[in-house]
């Protein structure tokens, strides 16, 4: 089968074609980088959703910034020792060293100095990374113009990655997969409650440095396909971006790790199309997209949902108020032709209400005038009674108020129990003899 | 004017002039920023004006600098509108909505510049980086010295347009925070007292935070924003451990970055080829390296809140307590009627014997130990703080007298007179006898 590599769709289908061929050795280095970074992006989006709750983000975008000299000190290294460089670990390690280096630096100078971690932050990522540039400047002066193709490392660039290179990153995701699976117990628990992690006996510093371990790993992953600078990207986007579709951890920890993964390859399927682009860019420009499609288009927490929601609530205040209204001015069961009153909507606003209203079946229009219909007149005297029962709550229990209660939707019944409903009631009916 | 010196004005001197007052701008405003713990404001600026300077870059043709700052204007503009619509609207919590914001923003700017259009134009992502300070030269800079006492040489020929803009960030950043020390002084420590007191908060650290961002902008093509980034923190933190005065540590993070720049420029600059290598190092990179290094340095060795400092401290501390915990225990076994007390268990508990010994606070005796004149004056003191707090935990605390001990073992260490209770009988709630201070006699009436 013959797929069009010109066209992003094109490439998918190719990769999706050759998913058996990875496992024979025999699929194109397209279809190698592009299933590597999608796994890349998996792990990135599995650690990141915990790097997010445990407040690391800024930590992964210092580790990242800390690897250049790492892999620029591994290529000098390793050039006068006359290891073969380019090929395998080597400069892999080299990055995973440093990076370890700066997050134990920026634990030092946070807890054995009088300056915050902020500071600490900046400090390894800005010095590290200068570090590292002096020591690219370095090379390229050994290389004699070239910087040894490390520059590739900084921005990232998928088009010019190696299959083997690319197997090192699927490899090193999966482990990352693998670690994250079994540990998932210790690192919820570390995240959400750390001290009843260590009042129960759990090693809470060797899950954190456990959590470390693993940024440092997935942001040296992604070196070659992301770059250094971005790597940290994929480590928050995707997990923010899954914190819109849901509240349980299992389906955001999901969700994050589908973002990742669909960003990490069809960012690089992308750049596949256009090999000048910086890779990293793209695929952060992926996880973006996705992450503002997740902003608008969530259920629940979307903005569209949160906009849509609002204006529901809205109208069925104007409509529960302009029934309560037409209510109060009913008698016995029946109810008036009731004209222009004040308190009721009016004008456009006016109009739709009662439009929805008849449509509902709760009011009948005669004329200019309305009245409610059996229907409006039960639907009345519900609102009427839960409000009055809701108001007497809040008079006599309002030490005990439940906070997220919206008094006018929630019947009584369903928010408190019997015996307290009976008590409210009795109140009401106090009042009513009273009255 | 000799040939080296004229060759070092036209190939370095702007270049070093640049360097430096970019980076005494950024030490000083930094220190702010430090001590507001808003340290990654550089960091999340420089990415978030990215684009808009690549945009800006490509409708101008040109690298002038008022484009520039237009452009980053919008795109700084817009970050923080993005920011707030993902805080507010998206409900994320503000540090992912930042992170988020900016990272996005910086791969736009990124590929911004690695696309078609700004592919044969000198712009490229690691300029932005790591800045061009080599290409800020002033190739027609007049051989003749007496041109330089004359302003047209400055007006006519050719000196890199950068120099003027850092120049007046320089002079408008060092003006404002002088101006307006007391104001940003207090906004910075106590945001709500400067409410309080009719200062506009917002308006004194919104006009710091703009400061902070027109250097990073001015800064951008001859340091690169690796460097802004260090020399925003870098300077700052390192007279932060040096200093606890604002004004000294503002003055100090300036000294410490313009040496820096220096120092820098000149081991990236000169000093590989001086020792024989064949090509400069990054200039802006070595500035960073240096800049980590001196903080390094003060963090191990300031006098005040150095490694170094904090370790021999502790160290004094403890071997005090130690003496005087070895004082405390011979007076009391004194009190029970055994002046001398057999040394061999005290060396196996690890108590300084030798050290006292040497202080001439206690005296060896056929291989048992009691106190000398001078070591028991001492303990009268430490067993006095003793009972005395005890006494003050049970009459003023309302503890029982059986659960004051450890409390006392630890206070009777503070000896700063203003630190010890009051006196108020003869005997600790032990029953035990208090020793007479030496001002108590003079005290009573």
């Amino acid at each position: 089968m013959n797929a069009d590599t010109t066209s992003l769709l094109g490439i998918l289908q190719k990769t999706i074609v050759e998913l058996p061929k990875l496992f024979t050795g025999q699929a194109s280095n397209t279809t190698v980088v592009v299933v590597a970074s999608g796994l890349f992006g998996v792990a990135a989006g599995l650690v990141g959703v915990f790097a997010l709750l445990r407040k690391r983000s800024l930590t992964a975008d210092a580790i990242g910034h800390a690897t250049l000299p790492g892999v620029a000190g591994a290529f000098i290294v390793g050039t006068m020792l006359g290891v073969p460089v380019r090929e395998g670990p080597w400069l892999l390690v080299g990055a995973a060293l440093a990076g370890a280096l700066g997050a134990w630096m920026i634990q030092l100078i946070a807890h054995r100095t009088r300056l915050r971690e902020d500071a600490a932050i900046g400090i390894v990522l800005s010095v590290f990374f200068g570090v590292g540039v002096v020591l690219l400047g370095v090379v390229q002066n050994m290389e004699s113009g070239t910087q040894g193709g490390l520059a590739t490392f900084i921005f990232g660039h998928t088009a010019s990655m190696l299959a083997a290179d690319a197997r090192a990153m699927g490899f090193i995701a999966l482990f990352v997969l693998i670690v994250t699976f079994v540990l998932r117990k210790q690192l919820t628990l570390v995240c959400f409650n750390d001290t009843y992690a260590r009042a129960t006996g759990w090693p809470v510093q060797i899950v954190d440095l456990l959590l470390l371990g693993l940024i440092i790993v997935v942001s040296v992953a992604g070196l070659r396909a992301v770059g250094l600078l971005l790597v940290v990207a994929m480590i928050t986007i995707p997990p923010a971006a899954a914190r819109f579709w849901s509240d349980h951890l299992g389906r955001i920890v999901a969700i994050s790790a589908v973002i990742g993964g669909v960003s990490g390859s069809i960012g690089t399927a992308m750049s596949a199309l256009a090999p000048g682009r910086p890779a990293g860019a793209v695929i952060v420009l992926t996880a973006g997209s996705l992450f503002a499609l997740s902003m608008l288009c969530a259920p629940r927490r979307g903005i569209i949902a949160g906009a849509v929601g609002r204006v529901r609530s809205r109208v069925r205040i104007l409509t529960d108020h302009t029934i309560e209204t037409l209510w109060e001015h009913s008698e016995e069961g029946t109810s008036p032709n009731i004209g222009p009153v004040r308190n009721l909507p009016h004008g456009i606003k006016g109009r739709l209400v009662f439009l929805l209203l008849r449509v509902r079946g709760y009011v009948r229009s005669i004329g200019d005038a309305y009245m409610l219909t059996p229907a409006g007149l039960a639907e009345g005297a519900r609102l009427n009674r839960n409000h009055r029962l809701w108001s007497a709550y809040l008079t006599t229990h309002a030490d005990i108020a439940p906070s997220h209660v919206d008094w006018s939707v929630d019947q009584v019944e369903h928010v408190l129990s019997d015996e307290l409903v009976q008590k409210l009631e009795r109140i009401v009916e106090l009042e009513d003899a009273g009255a | 004017m000799s040939e080296a010196w004229h060759h070092f004005i036209a190939g370095d001197l702007v270049a070093l002039l640049s360097c430096t007052l970019a980076v005494v701008t950024c030490g000083v405003l930094g220190s702010y920023l430090v001590l507001k713990r808003e340290s990654l404001m550089g960091d999340a600026i420089s990415h978030a004006v990215l684009p808009g300077l690549v945009v800006a870059f490509m409708i101008s043709q040109s690298r002038a600098p008022v484009p520039m700052f237009i452009g980053a204007g919008i795109a700084a503009g817009l970050t923080v509108l993005l920011t707030m619509l993902v805080r507010r609207w998206g409900g994320v919590e503000p540090g992912a909505a930042m992170g988020v914001v900016f990272s996005v923003m910086f791969a736009l700017g990124v590929y911004l510049i690695e696309s078609e259009a700004l592919r044969d134009i000198d712009l490229d992502a690691s300029c932005v980086l790591y800045g061009q300070v080599e290409y800020l030269v002033w190739w027609d800079a007049p051989k003749d010295p007496s041109a330089y006492l004359k302003l047209a040489t400055y007006t006519d020929t050719d000196i890199p347009p950068a120099l003027w803009a850092l120049g007046a960030i320089f002079v408008i950043a060092v003006a404002f925070v002088a101006a307006f020390f007391k104001e940003l002084r207090i906004t910075t420590f106590d945001p709500q007292m400067a409410r309080a007191a009719g200062i506009p908060a917002w308006l004194v650290q919104g006009a710091l935070v703009l400061l902070v961002a027109l250097a990073v902008v001015a800064s951008f093509q001859a340091i690169g924003s690796i460097l802004v980034i260090a020399m925003l923190i870098c300077p700052a933190a390192t007279a932060r451990m040096l200093t606890d005065r604002l004004g000294t540590q503002i003055m100090l993070a300036g000294l410490v970055a313009g040496l820096c720049a220096i120092a820098g420029y000149f081991a990236g600059a000169k000093l590989p080829t001086a020792l024989g290598a064949e090509h400069a190092l990054n200039i802006a990179g070595m500035i960073t390296v240096v800049a980590g290094l001196v903080f390094g340095l003060v963090c191990f060795a300031s006098p005040s809140h150095g490694f170094i400092a904090r370790a021999v401290r502790q160290r004094r501390l403890a071997e005090r307590i130690a003496i005087e915990d070895l004082l405390g225990l011979l007076y009391r076994s004194a009190e029970a009627g055994e002046t001398f007390v057999p040394i061999q268990p005290m060396h196996a508990a690890g108590m300084p014997v030798a050290r006292a010994t040497k202080l001439g606070l206690v005296r060896a005796e056929a291989s048992k130990l009691g106190l000398t004149d001078s070591g028991r004056e001492r303990a009268e003191g430490l067993i006095r703080r003793h009972r005395l707090w005890e006494g003050y935990l049970v009459e003023r605390a309302g503890l029982r007298p059986d659960h004051v001990h450890a409390t006392a073992e630890l206070l009777e260490h503070v000896d700063q007179p203003a630190a010890i209770p009051t006196q108020s009988g003869d005997l600790d709630p032990h029953g035990k006898a208090i020793p007479p201070g030496p001002e108590t006699d003079a005290e009573s009436p």
